[in-house]
């Protein structure tokens, strides 16, 4: 996991000292990776999804269609063979006179012949207007049987035609019984009935083309089921499913079965008859299709998901590395940078101090080589008090160059970072007698207003020192030799305090205003400026958690004000 | 030979012009540019040895006004530290014979001095 993780993730912008990295390079990663990513993949999965819900969609349609289909085809089967058979009847009783019906042997031969060609016949039975069946041909002994009072006897007379609900006639095989009623031509009537044997009706439903798990079967309009189901019951017994609404066109509705399967099932009343002919199949057997081809859509959105997502993160993870180098060579750049501008500054108070120090040493070895010239070139007589003189000039001489020494050496000291408690002024003070000579050289006055309410705080003195070295070189520098600095301290607020820098120097341009604290930023280049100078002071005051601001005008010199928090402990600082 | 000494180090300027004196050189020292200006109003001087960083006039401008005044007027320069910028300032100015770093050696002085009054 470790070999994994790349070189910026634990990458803290306060590793890097004075020049901070520009970017947070965690949250650069992450936005990188879920925006691509976001790009990349949505699109992919909405397309997906639609896709999914089209195909569905068309897939239900095209099983709605198919089921219909063939219901309606089965039902036009189902519904010839029961018109055939009675047509069939009628073409009998229009055919044959009524005497010529009632004679038995007439009879059994229409049955045989019936038997012979159309097929499903069981018995052939005529029944007079009072009911009873004065002729019977067929397997039972029914002759004489009357059925005034029978409900389908009734419905015969009404409509001229009965077809009967499957029922299990004596050699418990289904049956449906089909009776015409024939008018004569004296106004009396009769009527013709036949058994049908539903083996037919079997036959024709089993021969149609199923997909697994569907079922093609007849049910009455109570809901009980006339012929063979694979799935749904026996004959003769109540289907599950409620009785479907009527329709004069086939329908395609679905159910929730016991098994919360879905059904999609398909129904048409068939006219003329108390059938209604289902088709009933399994949902999901009837999406399988697409079941299968979504789930190879699915998986290769997966892959295609996890591959984007692996070459996103690949590709961001390597770029925002990249960037991370390029800033980390920056960062060292400029820190290099800033090291040589801290040496050449470094440079700078070393001949300033060698300076100070080269007069008292050539006081020395004035003061020496009088002493010398005395004793050497002059006869005799010396001046005991000459000679004591010159030795005390020679000893107060030693003791300036030490004090230089000692401040210099103070002053390099607190160059490191030491956080303690501070006072602007005594900084200040410290800082300006490295330049006294300059100003004094240069006639350039510099007046410090730092009153006593200003409190001591707690910061980094080193920080603090070259802060204000900066600024003081910077107003020098800006300055012609009679020029004036003022150094303020001003409590701005209950936590901070202000410590502004005005000079009268040559003042900076309005457009390039906002650029004085940009790293290499010089309008001195020609006179040796790095452009550094400033930036570094911008970025150390920002460390002590303060700003620096500038007020100038293109000759009217420059007023810059540094803003410090005045800390009281020193975790704070 | 008689000779103009400024420097503000009022310490470092009087010993030099008394060791100078000893060897038997005619010495004037002053503390100022202004001082010095006043001194050649007075007397006439063959050689002046000014240092270069100065309050109010540097040595560098006294040596102009100097220059103007007494255009035969020779001139050494001294310095606390040899920068290149004060080097090239004062010895591309006419006149000028010498630069010496301080602390200086009274002999390699006195040969500058002597190199720049012989040379008249």
């Amino acid at each position: 996991m470790k070999r994994l993780k790349p070189a910026f993730w634990d990458y803290r912008a306060a590793d890097s000292g004075s020049f901070k990295s520009l970017f947070n390079f965690r949250r650069i990663w992450k936005l990188a990776v879920i925006l691509t990513a976001c790009v990349a993949i949505v699109p992919l999965i909405v397309l997906a999804i639609v896709d999914l819900n089209v195909t569905k969609h068309s897939t239900e349609d095209q099983i709605t269609l198919r089921i219909s289909k063939l219901v309606s085809n089965t039902e036009r089967t189902v519904s010839f063979f029961l018109e055939e058979r009675k047509y069939a009847l009628h073409f009998i009783v229009k055919s044959n006179s009524f005497e010529k019906l009632i004679v038995k042997r007439n009879l059994a031969s229409i049955l045989e012949s019936l038997k012979q060609t159309i097929g499903g016949f069981t018995d052939l039975g005529v029944i007079d207007a009072s009911g009873k069946q004065i002729r019977y041909v067929g397997p039972y002994d029914l002759e004489g049987k009357n059925y005034r009072n029978e409900e389908w006897f009734r419905e015969v007379l009404e409509r001229g035609l009965h077809i009967s609900d499957a029922f299990l006639g004596f050699r418990e095989v289904p049956h449906i019984v089909i009776a015409v009623k024939h008018n004569l031509p004296d106004g009396s009537y009769y009527v013709f009935r036949t058994t049908l044997d539903t083996e037919r009706f079997n036959k024709i439903l089993s021969q149609l083309e199923r997909t697994e798990k569907s079922d093609v079967f007849l049910i009455n309009n109570q809901g009980i089921i006339q012929t063979p189901t694979a799935y749904h019951g026996d004959v003769l017994t109540k289907l599950a499913l409620p009785v479907p609404a009527y329709s004069d066109t086939v329908k395609v509705v679905e159910y929730n079965n016991v098994d919360e399967k879905l059904l999609t099932v398909g129904y048409a009343y068939i006219k003329d008859s108390p059938f209604i002919l289902m088709i009933i199949a399994q949902k999901d057997e009837l999406m399988k299709s697409w079941t299968s081809t979504s789930l190879v859509l699915v998986s290769f959105l997966a892959v295609s998901i996890t591959l984007i997502l692996l070459v996103v993160v690949g590709v961001a993870t390597r770029l925002v590395n990249e960037i991370y180098l390029a800033d980390q060579k920056r960062v060292m750049t400029l820190a290099e940078v800033e090291h040589s501008a801290k040496l050449a500054s470094i440079g700078r108070l070393a001949a300033g101090v060698a300076h100070e120090i080269n007069n008292p040493l050539a006081i020395i070895g004035e003061k020496a080589g009088l002493m010398k010239d005395l004793l050497s070139l002059k006869d005799g007589n010396i001046e005991k008090n000459k000679l004591t003189g010159l030795a005390d000039a020679i000893l107060a001489s030693v003791d300036r160059c030490a004090a230089i020494t000692i401040r210099l050496l103070g002053f390099a000291q607190h160059l490191k970072v030491s956080v303690e408690m501070v006072d602007i002024k005594e900084i200040i003070d410290d800082v300006l007698s490295f330049l006294s000579k300059e100003a004094n050289y240069r006639s350039i006055e510099v007046k410090v207003d730092i009153p006593e309410n200003i409190p001591r705080f707690v910061s980094d003195r080193g920080k603090l020192q070259q802060i204000f070295l900066n600024l003081t070189n910077n107003a020098f520098a800006a300055m012609k030799d009679g020029g004036h600095l003022q150094i303020q301290a001003r409590i701005k607020d209950e936590g901070h305090v202000s410590i502004a820098f005005i000079d009268d120097g040559c003042g900076i341009a309005a457009a390039d205003l906002e650029r004085v604290f940009d790293p290499f930023f010089t309008t001195k280049k020609e006179m040796g400026g790095t452009g550094l100078g400033l930036s570094i002071t911008y970025g150390i005051v920002q460390e002590l958690g303060g700003t620096i601001d500038i007020i100038s005008e293109l000759g009217k010199g420059a007023w810059f004000t540094v803003t410090l928090p005045i800390k009281r402990k020193y975790q704070e600082a | 030979m008689r000779v103009l000494l400024v420097d503000d180090e009022t310490e470092f300027v009087s010993t030099l012009a008394e060791r100078l004196a000893i060897r038997g050189i005619d010495v004037d020292w002053v503390t100022s540019g202004a001082a010095a200006l006043e001194k050649a109003e007075m007397h006439s001087y063959d050689l002046a040895i000014l240092d270069v960083k100065m309050p109010k006039i540097s040595g560098i401008q006294l040596k102009t006004y100097l220059h103007e005044r007494c255009p035969d007027l020779k001139f050494i320069f001294l310095t606390g530290h040899g920068s290149e910028q004060d080097y090239r300032t004062a010895s591309s100015e006419a006149g000028v014979e010498a630069y010496l770093v301080k602390p200086v050696h009274i002999e390699d002085l006195l040969k500058k001095m002597n190199q720049a009054v012989s040379k008249e």
